[in-house]
């Protein structure tokens, strides 16, 4: 038979976790948009394993929607990075201090 | 198992044994993701980072495949490590900030034990809730069963996304269009709105000059401008006729 399911549950919440922790601590905004990624495979794992485990196809039908909403984000993330970047000549989320009271 | 009704959470975790291979194909997968994602959390240099990311995204491929989702697994691998990461490296490339940062530095000085210390305690948080708490999900299916189908995973992937989630889907393809019309006006530089048509016409050396284009405001002014555009493609076109030698001159060094 396959892994109990519960593995794959706790592998998702372990990557999801490194990827919020990344999120947190690092500071280049090209590395956070990774760390985005890395959560949002978390919650595709998460989202295949419910769909095995409830033998129901909507959970892959899920992933497949946040693939295309991950593909729209980065598209749109990296232009904004791209347009910051011209302006800044950074890519340091520090340095994006403009709207600061 | 059921179709409708309420399923206690527990009852979902309760399934026999692995096999060796399974055991062994998971344990692989799940140490490919962790080193992978702590890669890129601890990568100096950007680009080893989107490396990194790669191997988590492979890794949990092979757990897709372990799972039975092989359509996803291939569309992790063709639109993740195909499409996405290219975008980040291009993007790591284009901007030149493939160089390796100073990890050492810290502005703020509590922040990362901060993190860590809230992380761990979500994590430790959903890992307790997940295994202690006894849950009752929703309707065991909603959207068909997802094993042992005719035409396998694809053929049921296929049949749930355009059936029960066909608003959805078309509600893709409008966010694909919304994105791509996003970057373009990110990508454009400020101050070019107005593309000037002249540079696109040929005056074609000793041709026949073209006129100052008229303001377009009549249509008598739009037939004018339009033959003098005629005008200056025809005296091109005579010119290339006119002059083979010279215009071979010019295209060779």
């Amino acid at each position: 038979m396959t892994i109990p399911g519960q593995w794959y549950l706790a592998l998702g919440a372990v990557l999801f976790s490194i990827g919020g922790l990344g999120l947190l601590v690092r500071r280049n905004v090209l590395v956070m948009f990774m760390c985005i990624e890395l959560m949002l495979n978390a919650a595709n794992l998460t989202f295949v394993t419910f769909s095995r485990m409830l033998n129901d196809v909507g959970g892959q039908s899920l992933v497949f929607f946040v693939l295309v909403v991950a593909a729209a984000e980065v598209v749109v993330g990296l232009g904004i990075v791209v347009a910051i970047f011209r302006r800044r000549k950074s890519t340091t989320a520090d340095d994006l201090h403009l709207m600061k009271g | 198992m059921t179709t409708a009704g309420l399923v206690p959470f527990h009852l979902l975790l309760a399934t026999a044994p692995a096999s060796l291979v399974d055991r062994i194909t998971f344990g692989i997968g799940a140490t490919i993701v962790v080193l992978g994602a702590i890669g890129v959390v601890i990568s100096r240099n950007p680009v080893h980072a989107a490396l990194m990311l790669v191997m988590t995204l492979f890794g949990v491929a092979v757990l897709f495949v372990e799972q039975g989702a092989n359509f996803l697994a291939a569309v992790q691998v063709i639109v993740y490590a195909g499409a996405i990461v290219v975008l980040f490296l291009f993007v790591i490339m284009f901007l030149g900030v493939d160089r390796e940062e100073n990890l050492g530095d810290e502005p703020l000085r509590f922040q990362r034990p901060l993190a860590a210390a809230l992380v761990i305690l979500g994590l430790v948080g959903v890992l307790l809730l997940g295994f202690g708490a006894h849950w009752s999900t929703g309707p065991q299916s909603v959207a068909g069963p997802a094993q042992n189908q005719h035409g396998g995973d694809v053929a049921a992937l296929g049949k749930s996304v355009f059936t029960t989630y066909l608003f959805p889907f078309e509600i893709t393809a409008a966010l694909l269009v919304i994105a791509v019309v996003g970057a373009v006006v990110l990508a454009r530089r400020p101050g070019t709105t107005e593309v000037d048509t002249d540079d696109f016409i040929d005056h074609g050396g000793d041709g026949p000059p073209t006129a100052e284009p008229a303001p377009l405001t009549t249509p008598e002014a739009v037939v004018e401008s339009t033959e003098s555009v005629a005008r200056a493609v025809a005296g091109t076109v005579s010119g290339a006729r006119e002059r083979p030698e010279t215009e071979t001159q010019e295209v060779s060094p």
